[in-house]
C-alpha cells in the first residue's frame, strides 16, 4: 500500500492553476523526486503534504489515513527547507531537541537523542554554535539531522542543495541517498536539476504548468518519455513532427532521436537494416570537452544536433568540419515515438 | 569639450579640504559639537553642581557651596523614597502593558493582517504621535473623569473607574509612548523570515510555542529598544500624574514644586531618574540590543 496516496490535488492563486488535478501514489521506502522548472507545481504540492498550504480540491493520505486539512504540526511528516531555516538564535544543539521539546521528550532523554543525530551527521564538534557560525554544507547537516531525530514516517526536502556549490552539492547528494537507504525513511524530493534528480531518486514525477507530465525511474523517463514536453525536458533531444515527420520517416507522429544516438559517419558509409541513415551538411562543431557537439541540417532543411563523445584527441578519429556533407546514423530503435 | 573645461576646473577650498583631514573633520562636527558639548553636557552639569549648593532659609537666595544635604535628603525623607520607588514603578508598569500590547498587535500585522488592514493599522499606531502632548493627555483625562466617556460606558455593566490614580497614570502613559514600542516590536517581527514559521510548526510546534521559543527570544533586541523609550520617558513625566493621577506624585512633580522654592534639591532629585536611567542604558547594552537601534 502506498504511504501517501494524492488524488485529484488542486490549487489555484488568483487565476493561476498552481497545481492541477494531479494524482500520485508515493511507496513507502522510495525516493521520489518532484523534478520540474519553477513554477511547475512541484513546490507547491510538496508543500501540500507539509501541511503548509491547504489544496482547494483533492485529498491526500498518509498510511491510510487523510490528512487534507490537519495543520503540519499534526502531520508525521518533517521538511528539510531551501534555506535550512535553522532558528538563528538556537545552537545546534537546540535546534535538533526542538522537535523533540515540542513532543514534550523529557530533557535527558531528548539530549542524548539530539546528540546521536547530531553525530550521525559528523558534527559532534558544532554541538554548541550557533547556526551563522557554520558553513552552508554544515547548516545542511543540521536541517537534516534535525528532522531524521523525529523519525518522520515520510521525510520532504524542497530544493534542500539548491544553495550549495556544486562539488558540495554532489558530495550531499551521495550522503543524502546513503543515510535515506540506511534510515528506510519514504523521501520526498523537489528539485529543478534534473542531473540530481536522475542521480538520486528511484522514481521521478515530472510536472510542467501545474500538471504531472510522466512518472517513472530514471530511465524509462529518459529513454521512454511520453510527452514533448519530458522528452525536451530531459537532457537534450531531436524532436521531430508534422510536416518534419512526414519528409524524413514517412509518417506524421512525434518522435525524438538523442543527440548521443546519432553518429556522423563518411558519406560512403553503407547503413545496415536495422539503421536510419539521412545525408545530411555539417553546420556547425562545438568542442566542449568531453564532447563535440554538432549541428547539421538534412535535405529537406530540418537540424539535427548531435553529440559525440571525444574518446579520442581531436582529429584522431572522425571529426568533422562545417560545410562537411555526411551521413547522420542512429539505429531504428533509437527512434522513439512519443505517444503525447 | 565639456568633459577638458570639467578637468580643468579649479576648485580651491574642496582641494584644501581633500588635503586637510583634520579641518574636514572639525567643518563636519562643529555644529554638531557645540550643540552637544555647548548646551546639552554643559547644561546637565550646571545642574550636578547646582545640586550641591544650598538656599538660604531666610532670603531664599540660592548660594554657591559644596554639601550633600540635598542628597541625603532625598536619600533619607520617606516622602522622597517612596516617590522614587513609585516612579520607578509606573516606568516599569507602562513599559510592560506596552509589551504586552505590541507583541500580538505586532504579530498580528506582520503575520496575519491583509496588506491593506497591516498599513491601515501602521497608520493608526503612529497617527498619536502627530497629536500634541497635552492634548493626549487631557483626552485621557476626559475619558476617566468622573462623569467621562469610561464611565458613562461601563455603567449598564455596573463597572465603574478607578477615578484618577495610579492605574490611570500607567494608562495615559502607555497611550503615550506606545508607538516607540510597537513599531520596533512590529519591524522586527515583520523581519523573522516566514520559513521559521513553517519550520517550527513542521516540527510539531504549535502558535503558542512558535511564539515563545522563536518570535520572542527573536524580538528581544526591538523590545529593549522600544522599552528604553518607554522606560525613560515616563521616568521623567510629570504632567500625566498631574492630570491623570489625582494625588499621585512622580519624581517629576517634585521637582516641578521645587524648581523655584528650592532650586538645589530639585537638582539633587532630578540625578535619581537620570541613574535610573543610565542603569537601564547599561543593562540595555550588555544584551546588545542598542546596536540595532
Amino acid at each position: 500500500m502506498a504511504i501517501i496516496e494524492i488524488r485529484n490535488l488542486a490549487k489555484t492563486y488568483g487565476t493561476v492553476k498552481a497545481v492541477d488535478d494531479i494524482s500520485l501514489d508515493i511507496e513507502p521506502g522510495e525516493f521520489i523526486t518532484l523534478l520540474g522548472p519553477s513554477g511547475s507545481g512541484k513546490t507547491t504540492v510538496l508543500r501540500m503534504i507539509a501541511g503548509f498550504e491547504d489544496p482547494d480540491s483533492g485529498t491526500i493520505h498518509l498510511n491510510g489515513a487523510e490528512i487534507t486539512h490537519l495543520p503540519p504540526f499534526d502531520r508525521e511528516v518533517n521538511t528539510v527547507f531551501q534555506d535550512y531555516a535553522l532558528f538563528p538564535h538556537m545552537t545546534v544543539q537546540d535546534n535538533v531537541e526542538y522537535g523533540l521539546r515540542t513532543r514534550k521528550v523529557p530533557k535527558a532523554e531528548r539530549a542524548e537523542q539530539a546528540r546521536q543525530a547530531i553525530a550521525s551527521v559528523k558534527l559532534e564538534h558544532a554541538r554548541e554554535r550557533l547556526p551563522h557560525q557554520l558553513s552552508g554544507g554544515q547548516r545542511q547537516r543540521i536541517a537534516l539531522a534535525r528532522t531524521l531525530v523525529l523519525r518522520p514516517k515520510v521525510l520532504l526536502l524542497d530544493e534542500p542543495l539548491g544553495a550549495l556549490d556544486r562539488q558540495l552539492r554532489e558530495e550531499m547528494q551521495v550522503e543524502l541517498k546513503s543515510i535515506q537507504r540506511e534510515a528506510g525513511i519514504t523521501f520526498v524530493f523537489v528539485t529543478h536539476d534534473q542531473e540530481e534528480a536522475m542521480r538520486m531518486s528511484d522514481r521521478i514525477v515530472i510536472f510542467n504548468e501545474g500538471r504531472v507530465e510522466q512518472v517513472g525511474t530514471p530511465e524509462q523517463v529518459y529513454e521512454r518519455p511520453t510527452t514533448k514536453f519530458v522528452a525536451g525536458f530531459l537532457g537534450s533531444a531531436n524532436i521531430v513532427s508534422g510536416e518534419s515527420a512526414q519528409k524524413l520517416f514517412g509518417h506524421s507522429k512525434t518522435v525524438s532521436i538523442r543527440p548521443e544516438r546519432i553518429r556522423l559517419q563518411p558519406s560512403t558509409y553503407t547503413p545496415t537494416p536495422d539503421e536510419t541513415a539521412l545525408p545530411v551538411v555539417v553546420n556547425e562543431a562545438a568542442f566542449i570537452g568531453a564532447n563535440t557537439v554538432y549541428l547539421v541540417d538534412t535535405d529537406h532543411g530540418i537540424a539535427l544536433s548531435i553529440s559525440k563523445t571525444n574518446t579520442e584527441l581531436l582529429g584522431q578519429d572522425n571529426s568533422f568540419v562545417p560545410g562537411d556533407r555526411v551521413l547522420a546514423v542512429w539505429r531504428n530503435s533509437h527512434t522513439v515515438e512519443i505517444p503525447a | 569639450m565639456s568633459d577638458t573645461s570639467m578637468s580643468t576646473q579649479r576648485r580651491p577650498i574642496s582641494s584644501y579640504l581633500l588635503r586637510r583631514p583634520k579641518v574636514r573633520l572639525l567643518g563636519l562636527l562643529a555644529l554638531p559639537m557645540t550643540w552637544i558639548v555647548g548646551v546639552y553636557i554643559f547644561s546637565l552639569f550646571l545642574l550636578l553642581v547646582t545640586a550641591f549648593w544650598n538656599v538660604d532659609p531666610f532670603t531664599s537666595l540660592v548660594s554657591p557651596a559644596f554639601n550633600l544635604e540635598n542628597f541625603r535628603l532625598i536619600f533619607t525623607n520617606s516622602a522622597y523614597i517612596a516617590t522614587s520607588i513609585r516612579t520607578l514603578f509606573i516606568a516599569l508598569a507602562v513599559t510592560t502593558v506596552c509589551v504586552v500590547f505590541a507583541v500580538p498587535l505586532g504579530i498580528f500585522m506582520a503575520k496575519i493582517a491583509s496588506p491593506r488592514l497591516r498599513n491601515a493599522l501602521a497608520v493608526a499606531i503612529t497617527l498619536p504621535l502627530w497629536a500634541g502632548y497635552l492634548v493626549k493627555v487631557i483626552a485621557m483625562r476626559l475619558v476617566f473623569t468622573e462623569e467621562g466617556f469610561f464611565n458613562w460606558l461601563m455603567a449598564p455593566l455596573g463597572i465603574r473607574g478607578p477615578g484618577f490614580s495610579i492605574p490611570i497614570v500607567i494608562l495615559t502613559l502607555t497611550y503615550l509612548w506606545f508607538p516607540y514600542m510597537a513599531l520596533p516590536v512590529y519591524t522586527a517581527i515583520r523581519q523573522i523570515p516566514p520559513i521559521l514559521f513553517d519550520a517550527s510548526s513542521d516540527m510539531g510546534a504549535k502558535g503558542f510555542m512558535t511564539v515563545y521559543r522563536v518570535v520572542l527570544p527573536l524580538i528581544v533586541p526591538a523590545i529593549i529598544a522600544g522599552s528604553v523609550f518607554t522606560f525613560s520617558l515616563s521616568l521623567g513625566d510629570y504632567l500625566a500624574a498631574r492630570f491623570t493621577g489625582g494625588s499621585t506624585q512622580m519624581i517629576g512633580s517634585i521637582i516641578a514644586a521645587n524648581i523655584n522654592l528650592n532650586p538645589p534639591v530639585a537638582a539633587a532629585y532630578s540625578m535619581v531618574p537620570i541613574t535610573f536611567v543610565v542603569i537601564y542604558l547599561m543593562v540595555a547594552r550588555r544584551t546588545g540590543s542598542l546596536e540595532r537601534m
